[in-house]
């Protein structure tokens, strides 16, 4: 009777401590993640409720000068910039990743998969400071001998950040096209392909919503991307005029700031606000990736 | 325990029989005595400190060396920047919030800054560095405050070989570029649009020493010990020395800042007297700050 009361307990123990443990990191995360828009929204709208600052201007306006008479805080510079940074390095690193996938898929000997693979799996833990390092110690100077300048320039960010990115363009890349049916594969043999007509017309079409997916993943980590950027952009408060000259992206600015400046000040206000804006990009970036993923099978 | 005051009772007996040789028998005789004073009392408590990272180094030392004379004490040092320093004082989070600027400047809010008080614990100079291959060694005011708005852009054109200058800027936020701004630059604007910015002492020293033709400015704490490939400029002739800054000869200098809430706490108040208290101001030197003692 003892022995079996104890039995039940631990059943109870089992079911109901590890239910409840689930229930609550469940409830947790989406608690969590809630707070933090709402808290950002609420400190984000602050510049325009307590700061009289404009909306229009905020967006608009490529004046940044928080410590002039009067104080100017158009953002255009910082949101131009991390657009141009990131959409820069999605061009190199997009077809690059999508070439590895393919070569991963279908071309590459076993063996240099599982040497490619963990490879990969390497890149992404990388961490940002160390590529931002590199960066300076070695593309900077290389890109100041070629054209110039300073070397920390727009380019520097677009080649740092398209490094950072590649691994999950291309890992997710790889998986999509892993998942097509190989039946596909073979109906195109058996209709007289080649194996690259029957990749690149049936394969990579029949896997594009996957791709999309890797592809807009990679600009939001590019988007959000801070420290790696600051260290090489160069942070100068201009619209780039070239690929060669330095810009300031929203996170670099953010990083630069933050610390030093008092909350409840416009400028600290301001600088919530482009927070947000960031987030409310990021957001955009993930309703992209629900409207162009992969369907659920019915 | 006891036996290392007794030491150090008879270190400081030594120290003013040793001083008081050299002739300046009353005025030494006096600051040992007030040594020996202050070490029958003891403190207790933790203190924690957050904020400026050019004051943090200096923080961290005295910190160290507190807790050492008063084990019971308890101390903590962060960086964060003067603007967070300012916002966790203000708000009850830390005793002392380390600042570049007095809270008042950093503040909008005026009746918010009457409740904190300013302290000022050290002096610290900043020097113009330019990069090695630069051939200037001068430069005066007026010249700087052209080349920082962007109307000099090539070093000919101030004495030097035809090379295009490349100016290296902090954040608009960051205390040193408001000690730059206001001792330097004196109302002309710096011109962001020109050069790149870098966000820390670091990340400036690192950016000289690898960019040819670079000028920016560092706090003189960032300069110990040697430095290749980057040199400092003298200001109007003057170098920057304590005596220099003495006699106001050299201008880019300003205080650094422990700020308190209100009436500090009596183990508070000792560390912040500790920091400028003439037992501590070698090692303040020693580190590339100015001693309370040498300002006043």
């Amino acid at each position: 009777m003892q022995q079996m009361h104890t039995k039940r307990r631990n059943r109870w123990l089992e079911e109901y401590i590890g239910r409840t443990f689930a229930v609550i990191s469940g409830w947790l995360i989406v608690l969590i993640t809630v707070t933090m828009i709402i808290f950002l929204a609420v400190k984000g709208i602050q510049s325009f409720t307590d700061s009289g600052l404009s909306l229009s201007d905020m967006l608009l306006s490529a004046q940044w000068d928080p410590n002039g008479t009067p104080p100017k805080y158009g953002a255009l510079i910082f949101i131009v910039g991390s657009m141009l940074v990131s959409l820069g390095a999605l061009l190199i690193s997009a077809p690059i990743a999508l070439a590895l996938a393919i070569f991963m898929n279908f071309i590459a000997p076993k063996w240099f998969v599982s040497l490619l693979k963990p490879v990969l799996e390497l890149l992404v833990g990388i961490p940002s400071v160390v590529y931002g390092w590199l960066g300076v110690t070695i593309l900077v100077p290389l890109l100041r001998e070629w054209f110039g300048g300073s070397g920390f320039s727009l380019l520097a960010g677009i080649i740092v950040l398209s490094m950072m990115i590649l691994p999950t363009i291309t890992s997710i890349a790889a998986d999509a096209l892993a998942n097509v049916p190989m039946a596909y594969m073979e109906a195109s043999y058996g209709l007289g392909s080649t194996r690259w007509q029957a990749i690149s017309r049936v394969i990579v079409p029949a896997a594009k919503a996957g791709i999309a997916t890797g592809v807009v993943l990679g600009l939001a980590r590019a988007f959000g991307e801070a420290l790696a950027v600051q260290m090489v952009i160069g942070n100068t408060i201009k619209l780039p005029s070239g690929l060669d000259s330095p810009t300031a992206t929203l996170t670099s600015v953010l990083t630069m700031d933050m610390a030093n400046t008092i909350n409840g000040t416009p400028w600290n206000n301001a600088l919530w606000t482009l927070a947000l804006i960031l987030l409310l990009i990021s957001f955009f970036f993930i309703a992209v990736i629900r409207l162009v993923g992969p369907r659920k099978e019915r | 325990m006891w036996s290392k005051r007794v030491k150090l009772g008879l270190a400081a007996l030594l120290m003013a029989g040793v001083l008081a040789g050299c002739g300046q028998t009353e005025k030494n005789n006096a600051g040992g005595n007030e040594g020996a004073a202050k070490k029958e009392e003891t403190y207790s408590g933790t203190i924690a400190l957050a904020g400026s990272t050019a004051l943090q180094p200096l923080a961290e030392e005295a910190a160290n060396a507190f807790m050492e004379k008063y084990p019971d004490v308890s101390i903590t040092v962060q960086g964060g920047g003067s603007g967070t320093g300012v916002n966790q004082v203000a708000a009850g989070a830390v005793q002392i919030g380390n600042s570049d600027v007095p809270a008042a400047e950093k503040l909008d809010d005026k009746s918010k800054a009457s409740e904190l008080v300013d302290h000022k614990v050290a002096g610290i100079a900043f020097a113009i560095v330019v990069n090695n291959d630069v051939k200037v060694d001068n430069l005066t005011t007026k010249q700087i405050q052209d080349i920082f708005s962007g109307k000099i852009k090539n070093w000919k054109e101030v004495g030097g070989n035809d090379e295009a200058i490349h100016v290296i800027n902090r954040p608009a936020s960051s205390g040193t570029r408001a000690t730059f701004e206001k001792t330097i630059m004196k109302g002309v604007k710096v011109d962001d649009s020109i050069g790149t910015v870098q966000d820390s002492n670091g990340a400036v020293e690192q950016a000289i020493s690898s960019t040819p033709g670079a000028v920016s400015y560092v706090a003189m704490s960032y300069l110990i010990g040697e430095k290749k490939n980057l040199k400092t400029v003298k200001i109007d002739g003057a170098e920057p020395t304590v005596e220099n800054i003495r006699t106001e000869k050299y201008p880019f200098w300003s205080y650094e800042y422990m700020i308190t809430k209100g009436e500090a706490k009596e183990e508070v108040r000792a560390f912040i007297d500790f920091v400028k208290s003439e037992e501590f101001a070698p090692t303040v030197k020693k580190m590339g700050y100015i001693p309370m003692t040498e300002l006043e």
